[in-house]
């Protein structure tokens, strides 16, 4: 995207200013599912919201798709007021939440007509319409068979072909690809990518930070119903400062060893992963910082798979930024407190 | 791929309020009527279960309970149309709440329509399924010996009295459906609630012959109202029964229309601001 950055506040076409939530928990102190939640979205741009379970980014999408009201804060969409002008904002929205809302009896075309008339299309318009999504998202199979049955990714493009239906200015994808194989998830992405191609602005929620930095523009960080942070997946990977060394030994046990070598010679603080025989550290001169490192590690006889240097993921943004690592588990399930509240 | 989704090249009309009332209303209705052709629970519901009341009382209980001046099958009849009725309705609970469960209600939320749209398509769904189970019923009747002594336009008015009470009583399903945290409440609570509620009236024996509290819950209980009103309808009411001390029995169709109107004028709003509100737990 090309759009200088001093003209993006005023380019804004998915808009929130602090947006508050909170969740009354009974015998305990209301839970803020969003704690001031600001966003900005320009027109034609792809937005992920990355955070671990919990985060708040159901919530977020549920506020701006006319869902749920906010206790505090302000919501517009393409200048309209999401809270006030709900009637408005439901014409050019598209949506696809975190399960897919198809009728399990109907077929896929049944359920796509639905959502065709529901939208105001004519009879046959919407047949055309329903059969041409059908086509493109490759669901004939499912076409005149109840969607009970079949597969988590065939209901999620059945969902999606529903949301993108009227051809929205804006699609909101709740975690689109959460429980699917990775077959079904690369499907997804490439759909989704073809949407963006077309001039769809999207905002998507997700917690695989691949997908964030794959799909999206641009990347806020959300943690604790707050936007931590936020940049480009290159910005954020900026933040945690430039290159890492990585090493991956084969006796374990040299561990302490590595440790305190890296120590010396990196900028941060050595971190080992979970199976204790990589360890990485952040370096501020890395080529010359890997050398002696490896100097030194040769010479106390520590022997090694690999070693080198390597620009930070994404990973070590949401370590930096949050102090815990992003869960990456498929069962979707926001914590008990999302569940609470939502229903009233 | 083919440009798909290009924004702006959208077909969506905005037409006027009535005719999107009707076009909502109908996708919708739509949609129910699929369901209920493919889901084999709801059909043999519909059409088995008032087989089965039908010929387990007329002939289970018509050598024991004995109604003077008329067979008990004939006395029977109104109070299984009514416990039927009363029991279709319950679909609307359980499909709201199912729908809220899967997240349905939520593509739903998020499409331009109004929020009665669902809500109408749901309980129009249970009108058919009644109608449905009315004429199974009405055929199984017939075939142990229950008549219509009436003429052929009270008898339909007795049916359309029994129909509307059930439309009304799915609204009133359709707000607890989309009250409750899981679809298995709504199935259960129907048991527990709705058993008592038809079984504690007139439909299966006298008012009468129930003991003191029991037989005054039975006498301002709705449903003896609508299971009275249909006798007489029918022509079913026993000769020389008893003239009823309460006014909602003396006037047993009046009774049932204020009930419906009463429930229609309650759940009918209370049931779309509920629906406006509701998003899928997720």
């Amino acid at each position: 995207m090309s759009v200088a950055s001093s003209t993006v506040e005023h380019m804004a076409f998915i808009e929130a200013r602090g947006l508050v939530k909170r969740y009354h928990v009974r015998n305990a102190p209301p839970v803020e599912a969003l704690a001031g939640v600001d966003l900005s979205v320009e027109q034609g741009t792809v937005r992920a919201l990355l955070g671990p379970n919990g985060a708040g980014k159901t919530t977020a999408v549920k506020v701006f798709t006319t869902l749920l009201v906010p206790d505090e804060g302000t919501a517009t969409i393409g200048g309209i007021d999401v809270l006030k002008r709900g009637d408005e904002v439901r014409p050019i929205i598209g949506v696809s939440g975190q399960y897919a809302a198809v009728d399990e009896d109907l077929t896929g075309l049944e359920n796509l007509d639905m959502v065709g008339r529901l939208y105001h299309y004519p009879a046959r318009e919407s047949r055309r319409r329903a059969h041409e999504l059908i086509d493109a998202f490759e669901l004939s199979e499912a076409q005149n068979r109840p969607v009970k049955g079949f597969s988590g990714g065939m209901r999620r493009r059945i969902d999606l072909a529903g949301a993108i239906f009227s051809k929205p200015q804006v699609l909101f994808l709740d975690e689109p690809t959460t429980g699917l194989d990775p077959r079904s998830r690369m499907g997804m992405w490439e759909i989704i990518q073809g949407l963006v191609s077309e001039g769809t602005t999207v905002f998507l929620t997700t917690q695989y930070l691949e997908e964030a930095d794959r799909l999206a523009d641009a990347i806020s960080v959300i943690d604790g119903g707050r936007v931590i942070a936020e940049g480009t997946a290159d910005e954020l990977k900026a933040q945690v400062g430039g290159q890492q060394i990585e090493l991956t030994v084969v006796d374990p046990g040299d561990a302490e060893l590595v440790l305190a070598v890296l120590a010396r010679h990196g900028a941060s603080e050595p971190r080992t992963s979970d199976d204790g025989r990589t360890f990485t550290v952040g370096v501020t001169e890395g080529p010359r910082a890997l050398e002696s490192t490896l100097t030194e590690l040769n010479a106390v006889g520590v022997r090694m798979h690999d070693a080198g240097m390597r620009r930070p993921t994404l990973d070590d943004v949401f370590l930096k930024l949050t102090g815990h690592m992003a869960e990456t588990d498929t069962a979707a399930d926001e914590p008990a407190h999302e569940r609470a509240g939502a229903g009233s | 791929m083919t440009t798909i989704a290009k924004p702006g090249a959208s077909a969506v009309r905005r037409p006027s309020g009535l005719s999107t009332w009707y076009t909502d209303g109908w996708a919708t209705t739509k949609r129910n009527l699929i369901k209920i052709k493919r889901v084999p629970d709801v059909l043999v519901f519909t059409t088995l279960q008032p087989i089965m009341f039908v010929l387990l009382f007329t002939y289970v209980y018509e050598g024991v309970i004995d109604i003077p001046g008329i067979s008990y099958t004939e006395f029977i009849m109104a109070g299984i149309f009514a416990q039927t009725i009363v029991f279709g309705s319950t679909w609307s609970g359980s499909a709201m709440a199912q729908d809220l469960k899967n997240g349905i209600i939520d593509r739903f939320r998020t499409l331009p329509i109004s929020h009665s749209a669902v809500l109408i398509g749901r309980t129009n769904g249970d009108l058919v399924i009644n109608s449905l189970s009315m004429v199974v019923m009405i055929a199984a009747g017939l075939i142990v010996g229950w008549r219509i002594t009436t003429s052929v336009w009270e008898g339909l008015a007795g049916v359309a009295l029994l129909l509307l009470f059930g439309y009304a009583f799915s609204w009133v399903m359709a707000f607890l459906g989309m009250s409750v945290r899981s679809p298995e409440v709504i199935n259960n609570a129907a048991f527990i609630i709705l058993f008592p509620l038809t079984f504690l009236s007139n439909a299966f024996v006298p008012s009468e012959t129930l003991p003191g509290p029991l037989q005054t819950f039975a006498e301002y209980n709705p449903v003896s109202a609508l299971v009275l009103a249909a006798r007489e309808l029918f022509g079913n009411v026993p000769p020389g029964y008893p003239e009823p001390d309460v006014w909602t029995l003396q006037n047993p169709i009046a009774t049932s229309l204020i009930g419906i109107a009463l429930m229609l004028l309650v759940f009918v709003p209370l049931s779309i601001r509920k629906f406006g509100r509701v998003s899928t737990r997720s």
